[in-house]
C-alpha cells in the first residue's frame, strides 16, 4: 500500500525542466520566492535536448516577431556573460532563395525586418556564394539576418537552473487547484504552478491544445569551415506552416566543434519513438540538393524530438511579411505559444506550445510569465499569447 | 616474396607489405594516435572492424576515413589527428 502522504509547500512549482521551465525558474528566482522545478527525467532531457539551438527572429506574424526579437535580445545578453557555457556562436542566419519567386519573399522579409530594427543584408547571387561557397550552383540569392545566433540548449537549461532547487526523475501525475500530485503519492501545495511540460503539457492540463510534432536531426563528423551561417531554405517557412502529415526543409547549423547539424523534418506521428528512415532520407536528399558536398560527409548520429505544437482552431494570422506560405495553415491557428494564467485551475500558469521555436522564445516567455505572476508591467504586449484566447476562439 | 608498396603517413614514407590496412601502416610508421576527440583526447582503433569509428584518419585529402577498413594503395597519403 502507499505510505502516508507527504505534503510540502512551495511558493512556485514549475513542472518541466526543459528550456522553458528553466527560463521561468531563472526569471522568478530574483523575487525571493521558494521555487521548485520538477522533471520526470533529467533537466533538458525532453525536446530541449533534441533540438538545434538556433536563436532566430521570425516574422510570420507581428506577435511572433515581437516575441522572437525580444527573446533574441535576452539571449544575446545571456550569451555575452556566459558565452562558453552557452556554446554561443554568433553565426547569423542565411535564408536561401532558390529562384526569383523566393527572392521576392526576401525583399518583403527584408523590409519587414528593417521596419522592426532587425539588421539584415539582402544577398544577390554573387554575394550569396561569397558567404557560402559550398551552396549548390544556381540559387538566386538570400537574406542574411546578422544578429541571429546559435547556442547549446541543454547547457543553457542547466545554466539557467543554477542555484535553483530541482527534483529530477520525479513524475507529476496531476495538477489541480494550488496542488501538484506526484506519482509517488506525495503532494506539493503552491501558490503558483507553472505547466512547462513541453509536448506532454496536455497530459496535465486537459484542453490544452498542444500536440507532438516530431522532428529529426542528423549530426556529421567534424569538417571545420564547411559553412559559416545557420543556413535555411526559404521553403522552410512553407514546411512549418503547412499542416501536412510529413514535410522536410533544408536547414544546416555549424557547431563550434566543426560538426554540422542537419534538419529538418516535421511530422504528426503522435509519440512514435522510432526513426522514420524514409523521412530522414528525404531530409538528407533535400540537404544535398542545397549543399552537394554533404554527400561525401559522414553522418555520425540521427535522433528526433517532439516539438510542442499549438493546435489552435482559430483562423491563421495575417502575415506581416506578405505571403510566405500563408493560407496553407488549415488547422494551425495563430501558431503562437500559450503563455499565462489558466483560468480553469487555481494558481495555474501555462508556458507551453512553443513548437519549433521554444529555445528562442523561452527567455521572452519567462519574462512575460514572471511579469504576470509578480504583477509587474509586461515587457511586450502579452495578449497574443494568453491562454484566454483559446476559450474566446473556441466558442 | 610478398610485394611491397610505399605509402606516406604524415609526410613520412613507409614501405608496407601489400594487403595491409591503413591502420597497420599508421602503426608501422610509429604513430599511435589516429585522431583527436572533440575534447582533445587522443584516440586509436578499438574494434578493428568498422564499428567504433575511433580509427578515422585523412586519406588522400578525404577526412574521416576508417583506417581499419581500407587497404593501403601505392602512393596513398595518410594523415592522422
Ligand atoms: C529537431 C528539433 C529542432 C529544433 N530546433 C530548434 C531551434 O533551432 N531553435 C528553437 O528555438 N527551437 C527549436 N526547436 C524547438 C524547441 O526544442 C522546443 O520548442 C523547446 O525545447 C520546448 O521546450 P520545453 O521546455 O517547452 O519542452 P521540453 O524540453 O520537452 O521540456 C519539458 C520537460 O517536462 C518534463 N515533463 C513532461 N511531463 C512531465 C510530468 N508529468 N512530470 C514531470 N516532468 C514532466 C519533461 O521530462 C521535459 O524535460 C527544435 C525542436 C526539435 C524537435
Ligand atoms: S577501429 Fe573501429 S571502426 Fe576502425
Amino acid at each position: 500500500m502507499l505510505g502516508h502522504r507527504v505534503t510540502e509547500n512551495y511558493d512556485v512549482v514549475i513542472v518541466g525542466g526543459g528550456i522553458v521551465g528553466a527560463a521561468c525558474a531563472a526569471e522568478l528566482s530574483g523575487a525571493r520566492l521558494r521555487i521548485l522545478v520538477i522533471d520526470a527525467g533529467r533537466v533538458g532531457c525532453g525536446t530541449t535536448g533534441a533540438s538545434m539551438g538556433h536563436i532566430v527572429v521570425m516574422d510570420d506574424s507581428e506577435a511572433l516577431l515581437n516575441l522572437t526579437a525580444f527573446s533574441r535580445e535576452l539571449w544575446l545578453r545571456l550569451a555575452k556573460d556566459s558565452a562558453s557555457a552557452c556554446e554561443y556562436l554568433p553565426c547569423g542566419t542565411l535564408w536561401v532563395a532558390a529562384d526569383a519567386e523566393e527572392m521576392d519573399v526576401v525583399y518583403q522579409k527584408a523590409k519587414n525586418y528593417e521596419e522592426h530594427d532587425i539588421a539584415v543584408e539582402v544577398l544577390d547571387h554573387k554575394s550569396l556564394y561569397q558567404y557560402e561557397p559550398n551552396l549548390a550552383q544556381g540559387l538566386a540569392g538570400g537574406l542574411r539576418v546578422v544578429g541571429d545566433c546559435v547556442i547549446y540548449p541543454p547547457n543553457c537549461a542547466a545554466l539557467l537552473l543554477q542555484g535553483i532547487e530541482v527534483r529530477e526523475n520525479c513524475n507529476v501525475c496531476q495538477i489541480s487547484d494550488n496542488l501538484v500530485s506526484l506519482e509517488n503519492g506525495s503532494e506539493i501545495r503552491a501558490e503558483f504552478i507553472v505547466n512547462a511540460a513541453g509536448a506532454a503539457a496536455p497530459k496535465l492540463t486537459a484542453e490544452l491544445p498542444v500536440e507532438p510534432r516530431k522532428g529529426h536531426l542528423v549530426i556529421t563528423a567534424r569538417y571545420p569551415g564547411f559553412c559559416q551561417h545557420q543556413i535555411v531554405e526559404l521553403g522552410y517557412l512553407k514546411s512549418v506552416q503547412k499542416m501536412e502529415k510529413e514535410s522536410v526543409a533544408f536547414n544546416i547549423q555549424p557547431r563550434p566543434s566543426g560538426q554540422y547539424l542537419i534538419g529538418s523534418s516535421r511530422e504528426f506521428a503522435g509519440w512514435d519513438d522510432s526513426i522514420n528512415r524514409n523521412l530522414v532520407n528525404r531530409m538528407l536528399t533535400r540537404a544535398c540538393d542545397y549543399m552537394p558536398a554533404l554527400k561525401e560527409m559522414f553522418a555520425i548520429r540521427t535522433w528526433f524530438g517532439y516539438r510542442p505544437a499549438p493546435m489552435l482552431s482559430c483562423p491563421p494570422p495575417r502575415l506581416a511579411s506578405g505571403d510566405a506560405g500563408a493560407g496553407e495553415s488549415k488547422n494551425g491557428g495563430d501558431k503562437l505559444p500559450i503563455i499565462g494564467n489558466w483560468p480553469k485551475v487555481k494558481g495555474l500558469y501555462i508556458a507551453a506550445g512553443h513548437e519549433g521555436l521554444g529555445i528562442t522564445t523561452s527567455l521572452g516567455t519567462a519574462r512575460l510569465l514572471a511579469a504576470e505572476i509578480l504583477g509587474q508591467p509586461p515587457p511586450i504586449d502579452p495578449a497574443p499569447y494568453r491562454p484566454s484566447r483559446l476559450f474566446r476562439e473556441n466558442k | 616474396m610478398m610485394k611491397k608498396i610505399t605509402v606516406k603517413v604524415n609526410d613520412k614514407s613507409v614501405v608496407v607489405p601489400e594487403g595491409v590496412t591503413v591502420a597497420a601502416a599508421v602503426y608501422m610508421a610509429g604513430e599511435t594516435a589516429f585522431r583527436k576527440s572533440v575534447s582533445g583526447q587522443l584516440r586509436s582503433p578499438v574494434c578493428g572492424m568498422g564499428i567504433c569509428y575511433e580509427c578515422r584518419v585523412q586519406i588522400d585529402n578525404q577526412p574521416h576515413q576508417l583506417a581499419c577498413r581500407q587497404l593501403c594503395r601505392e602512393g596513398m597519403e595518410i594523415r592522422t589527428l
